[in-house]
C-alpha cells in the first residue's frame, strides 16, 4: 500500500463503501443460519468482530517474524486459538445461546472475513491500524446480519429480542406471521435485495452486464 | 446398513450442505461462473470431505473426547475444548499432503484439481462437517457415510448452480441486481426447491 490509511478510513469504509458481505463475497458462509432471530445475530455479529480485531492485532503484531512460506498455519493458529476463547465463554456465561449457535461459533475460524482480513491488511500494516480495520469489517458484517434478523423476526414471528411488537392474530392481535421468513431461503432473498438496494444508492459498487440484449427493432 | 443409507439421503437432499445450511457460500459463488470448474470444485470437496471427515472422527474418538485418552492413563482428562483446532489442524494438514500425492503419483488428476485444493483448506464445508460429526456424536461409519453425503450435497449445489447462471448471462437482469444480487436470489430459489425434500424419510 502506497498511502497509510488513516483510522477513520479504515473504520468506517468496510461499512457501506467496501462492504465485506455485499462487495468484496467474503463471510456470507456460516452466519446467514443464525440471523433468524436477533439475539442469536447480535451475538454471532459481537463475536466475529472481536475475533477479527483480534486477529488483527496479533497478527500485525508478529507480521515481520512470520515466514511466508507458513504463514496460513500461523494464522490459522491464532484465529483458531481466539475462537476457541470465545466458544468457551459462551458456553460458560450464555450456555443455551451457544447451543443455539451449535457448530457456527466454531466456523467463525473459517469465515473469509477474519482469514481475508489478516492476509490482505493486518500482513502490511502496523498492529493498532489492523485492530481498527478488524473492528471496521467487523462493524460491516454486523450491520448486514443485525438488518436481515431485525426483518427476519420481526416480520416472521413479530417479536424483537423475544419482545412482542406486532402482536399475532393467534394470540388474539392483528399480524399474521410470515412464515417463510423464518426458513432459509428467506435470508438469500433479502440479502439479494439488500444489494440491489445498496447498489441502486452507490452506482459504482454495480458489476456490467456480460452481454448487453440489443435493443429490438421492428422489422418492416 | 438402511439407518447407513437413510443417513446419506438426509446428508444429500434434506440437509445439503449449501442450500440448508449456507455453508461454503464463498466459493460456492465466487467459482460457480462455469460449469467445468464448478464441477472441479465439487470433486475436489468430496474427496477431501470423504477423508478428513473419518480421520477427524478417530482423532476425536481417541484422542480429544471425555475420557478419551483412558488408553494412555489419564482417563479424567477431557480434551474437547481443543476440538477447533485440532480439527482445522487435521484439515490442513491432510490438504496439504493430498497436494503432494497427487502431484506425484496422479499428475493428471493434480493438473484438474490442483487448483482447488488450496481453496479447501478454508471452505467451511469441510470444518462444519466435523463439527456437525462431533455434534451429533456419529461413530465411524456414520462419518464415512455422512462425509461423502454431505461432499455429495455441495457438489450438486453448486454444479447445478453454475448451470443456471451459464443461462444467466443472456438474460436481461436490472443494473443494481446484476451479478451478486441475482445470484443471491437465485439460490433462495434453489433453496425454496430443495426444501420440497424435507420430510423424505427411507
Amino acid at each position: 500500500m502506497a498511502k497509510q490509511a488513516t483510522t477513520k478510513e479504515v473504520l468506517l469504509d468496510p461499512i457501506f463503501n467496501n462492504n465485506p458481505i455485499t462487495l468484496q463475497i467474503l463471510g456470507i458462509c456460516s452466519a446467514l443460519a443464525v440471523t433468524s432471530n436477533l439475539n442469536t445475530a447480535l451475538v454471532m455479529a459481537i463475536a466475529l468482530t472481536l475475533v477479527t480485531a483480534f486477529s488483527n492485532l496479533f497478527i500485525a503484531m508478529i507480521r515481520n517474524q512470520i515466514p511466508s512460506s507458513i504463514r496460513m498455519i500461523v494464522q490459522m493458529v491464532i484465529i483458531a486459538s481466539l475462537v476457541i476463547v470465545v466458544d468457551q465463554v459462551l458456553r460458560a456465561y450464555a450456555f443455551s445461546l451457544a447451543k443455539q449457535l451449535s457448530v457456527f461459533v466454531g466456523l467463525i475460524i473459517t469465515n473469509c472475513i477474519v482469514m481475508g482480513r489478516a492476509e490482505a491488511f493486518a500482513m502490511q500494516n502496523p498492529p493498532l491500524l489492523s485492530f481498527w480495520d478488524g473492528i471496521g469489517n467487523g462493524l460491516g458484517y454486523s450491520l448486514l446480519l443485525i438488518a436481515l434478523g431485525v426483518v427476519r423476526e420481526l416480520f416472521g414471528a413479530g417479536k424483537l429480542l423475544g419482545i412482542e411488537i406486532l402482536p399475532l392474530v393467534k394470540d388474539g392481535g392483528w399480524y399474521e406471521p410470515n412464515g417463510l421468513l423464518l426458513l432459509p431461503p428467506s435470508a438469500f432473498f433479502l440479502i439479494g435485495l439488500f444489494i440491489w438496494g445498496l447498489r441502486m444508492w452507490k452506482k459504482d459498487q454495480q458489476e456490467p452486464a456480460l452481454f448487453k440484449l440489443a435493443p429490438q427493432v421492428k422489422e418492416d | 446398513m438402511e439407518h447407513l443409507l437413510s443417513l446419506f439421503v438426509r446428508a444429500v437432499f434434506i440437509e445439503n450442505m449449501a442450500l440448508a445450511f449456507f455453508l461454503g457460500m464463498c466459493s460456492f459463488i465466487a467459482i460457480s461462473k462455469k460449469i467445468d470448474t464448478a464441477i472441479g470444485l465439487g470433486i475436489a470437496v468430496i474427496v477431501v470431505q470423504t477423508i478428513t471427515l473419518p480421520a477427524n472422527n478417530l482423532v476425536y474418538t481417541y484422542l480429544l473426547r471425555d475420557g478419551a485418552l483412558a488408553w494412555a492413563g489419564l482417563p479424567n482428562v477431557d480434551l474437547s475444548y481443543l476440538s477447533f483446532l485440532t480439527f482445522i489442524g487435521v484439515i490442513a494438514a491432510i490438504v496439504q499432503i493430498l497436494e503432494m500425492l497427487l502431484d506425484k503419483y496422479v499428475p493428471a488428476l493434480y493438473n484438474a484439481l490442483g487448483i482447488f485444493l488450496p481453496l479447501i483448506t478454508v471452505n467451511c464445508v469441510i470444518m462444519a462437517g466435523s463439527l456437525f460429526m462431533q455434534e451429533r456424536d456419529y461413530n465411524f461409519s456414520e462419518s464415512v457415510v455422512y462425509g461423502i453425503g454431505s461432499g455429495a450435497s455441495w457438489a450438486l449445489a453448486i454444479a447445478l448452480l453454475a448451470g443456471i447462471r451459464e443461462k444467466l448471462k443472456y438474460s436481461n437482469v436490472p443494473d443494481g441486481l446484476q451479478g451478486l444480487g441475482i445470484t443471491f436470489i437465485i439460490i433462495g430459489l434453489m433453496s425454496l426447491g430443495f426444501m420440497s425434500f424435507s420430510g423424505v424419510q427411507l
